[in-house]
């Protein structure tokens, strides 16, 4: 069986990242694992620009963004291999793999990264009632066609959630010809950036529907209409508030699930609200010597965090792989829980060991609605840290605060974050 | 005449005031946080530009769509207008990343340029 130092499991945005990293850290032996034909990943169908903005100061496209990594890539004596699914991961670090050149093969990691990305929740994942006819799409399937295969999936499209890629496909479509006759958004405000709302809808006057959902659809073979209908604070229909569309294409942007069914596999403990692994202030998952990043381990929304967080997994995986991990296991001690407290629906890591606390520690966190004049608490042990004012929070901006080594220093059992609303009382 | 904006430029999403004259001339701009956000909202009232991405057909290669950019923003009611011109391309494989495909599109003094490489492919 052939051994590597670290075998990446995924080619996109985090997977390249933690490879080249990896590999100008000491590892010589650095295999990516990659199941389409090309490397890239989600962002060779993303066309649309806006890419690299914190990375490269510039506004690329996506697969410009690929690119720039591709062409790294050409510098490093990493090893790749396309058309190639990992079959089975396991703990001790051994992966199945099939591609047509080789057949089926098993390898060895000393480390592991995983890179798989995440996957669109589907029309079952929301329970959306009404007939089943052809012409229901994930906006990203959409997407994909539309961008690389060169198909159109309809003419009248209706789309369901206000997520950034359900409002860069509204343009899409739009550019191409189709006319998109609405957009629903079950929350009373919309998930996509103020400036994906301008550009992508009230351009092209598209109108947008907060605090609706749909309750309905029509068509035998294909859909020949949807219904929606106003939400009360509950998020249930109000009834009464009925509207309905011709539309012959429903596309559907409603949120993203990290790929995790290798990861589970390999027994690795996944978190609850993420639905991505447990990780460490190393990226490092239950499972020793294997790391998870990118949209595997949370969802993001700037592709710039996501090659963070893969170079971040690729220099510890390659610090796991030339430190000898056997050695490093006397230091283990029990983690620090890092908790998200009210108003916060995760913060990554999950847990810290003190005995490895890094000069600046980064803590990435999600609130659950949005805010204006807020205030992030930090407490330690049940003691107050730190508090930083923010002036504006929404759950679709993933917020970012860094912490020093001595601030951390002495902790013995919580780090925990919380937030203040204005005009909350204590 | 006031006008509220929410600043487009990156993610802080600045809400701008502008004033403006009767005759249109703009008076001031107020509620933006850096520069940026003043030249686009006096853009955005004269003359609103936008950039557009979108793909064009190709040959030889592992995939029948190249997806393209332009290299500067055009007027936003441009856009159907070059679509119109860009999708009457057709390139072949090889194709560089950033080679132009097409100079001075709509004679708008942009360019159509490809936003990938794209090498030959033979499709089994």
């Amino acid at each position: 069986m052939q051994e590597y130092d670290v075998i990446i499991i995924g080619g996109g945005s985090a997977g390249l990242a933690a490879a080249i990293e990896a590999y100008k850290n000491g590892c010589e032996k650095v295999l990516i694992l990659e199941r389409e034909k090309e490397l890239g990943g989600i962002l060779l169908q993303c066309i649309h620009n806006g890419f690299g903005l914190h990375l490269f100061h510039e506004e690329l496209a996506g697969p410009s963004y690929a690119e720039r990594y591709l062409m790294l890539l050409k510098e490093t004596k990493i090893e790749t291999k396309t058309d190639t699914m990992v079959i089975h991961l396991s703990k001790d670090k051994i992966l199945e793999y099939v591609n047509p050149k080789e057949g089926y093969v098993k390898v060895k990691g000393k480390a592991i990264v995983l890179a798989m990305g995440c996957r669109e929740r589907t029309r079952g994942a929301i329970s959306l009632p009404g007939s089943r006819p052809s012409g229901i799409w994930t906006a990203g399937t959409a997407q994909r066609y539309l961008n690389m295969e060169g198909y159109m999936v309809g003419k009248r499209v209706f789309i369901l959630g206000s997520g950034d890629i359900g409002l860069i496909m509204a343009r899409r479509m739009t550019l191409e010809g189709a006319t998109v006759v609405g957009v629903a958004e079950i929350m009373p405000y919309s998930n996509g950036l103020p400036r994906n709302m301008k550009q992508c809808l009230e351009d092209f006057h598209i109108p947008l529907y907060l605090s609706h959902t749909i309750t309905n659809l029509y068509g035998k073979d294909r859909l020949s209409g949807v219904q929606i209908s106003q939400v009360d604070e509950r998020l249930q229909a109000i009834k009464g508030t009925e509207k309905e569309f011709d539309a012959d294409t429903l596309l559907l942007s409603v949120g993203l699930i990290p790929e995790n069914a290798l990861s589970l596999e390999a027994g690795i403990l996944l978190n609850n609200r993420t639905k991505g692994p447990l990780v460490t202030q190393s990226y490092e998952t239950t499972v020793p010597g294997i790391f998870a990043c990118g949209n595997v381990l949370h969802v993001h929304d700037l592709v710039d965090f996501v090659s963070e967080e893969g170079k971040k997994a690729g220099y510890f995986a390659a610090k796991y792989c030339i430190d000898n991990p056997d050695l490093m296991e006397e230091t283990i001690q029990e983690p620090i829980t890092v908790e998200a407290a009210k108003g916060i629906i995760y913060v990554i890591p999950n847990q810290l060991y003190v005995n490895k606390l890094l000069e600046k520690q980064d803590f990435l966190f999600r609130v659950n609605t949005p805010l204006q004049e807020a205030t992030i608490i930090i407490e330690k042990d049940g003691m107050l840290l730190k508090t930083i004012q923010k002036k504006h929070l929404a759950p679709s901006e993933m917020e970012k605060v860094t912490l020093k080594k001595e601030e951390l220093e002495g902790i013995r059992g919580r780090l925990s974050f919380r937030i203040f609303a204005k005009g909350e009382t204590v | 005449m006031k006008t509220e904006m929410i600043c487009i430029v990156c993610p802080m999403s600045c809400h701008m005031e502008i004033e403006q004259a009767e005759d249109g001339t703009i008076l001031s701009v107020i509620g933006n946080s850096c520069n940026r956000g003043d030249s686009y909202a006096r853009k955005e009232l004269t003359m609103p530009m936008r950039m557009l991405t979108t793909t064009v057909a190709i040959e030889g290669s592992l995939h029948r769509r190249l997806p393209v950019i332009l290299t500067g923003e055009i007027p936003k009611e441009k856009q159907e207008e070059v679509m119109k011109e860009i999708s009457k391309i057709c390139v072949k494989a090889p194709v560089l990343y950033q080679q132009i495909l097409k100079q001075d599109i709509c004679d708008l003094g942009v360019a159509v340029m490809a936003s990938r490489s794209m090498d030959c492919y033979e499709n089994e």
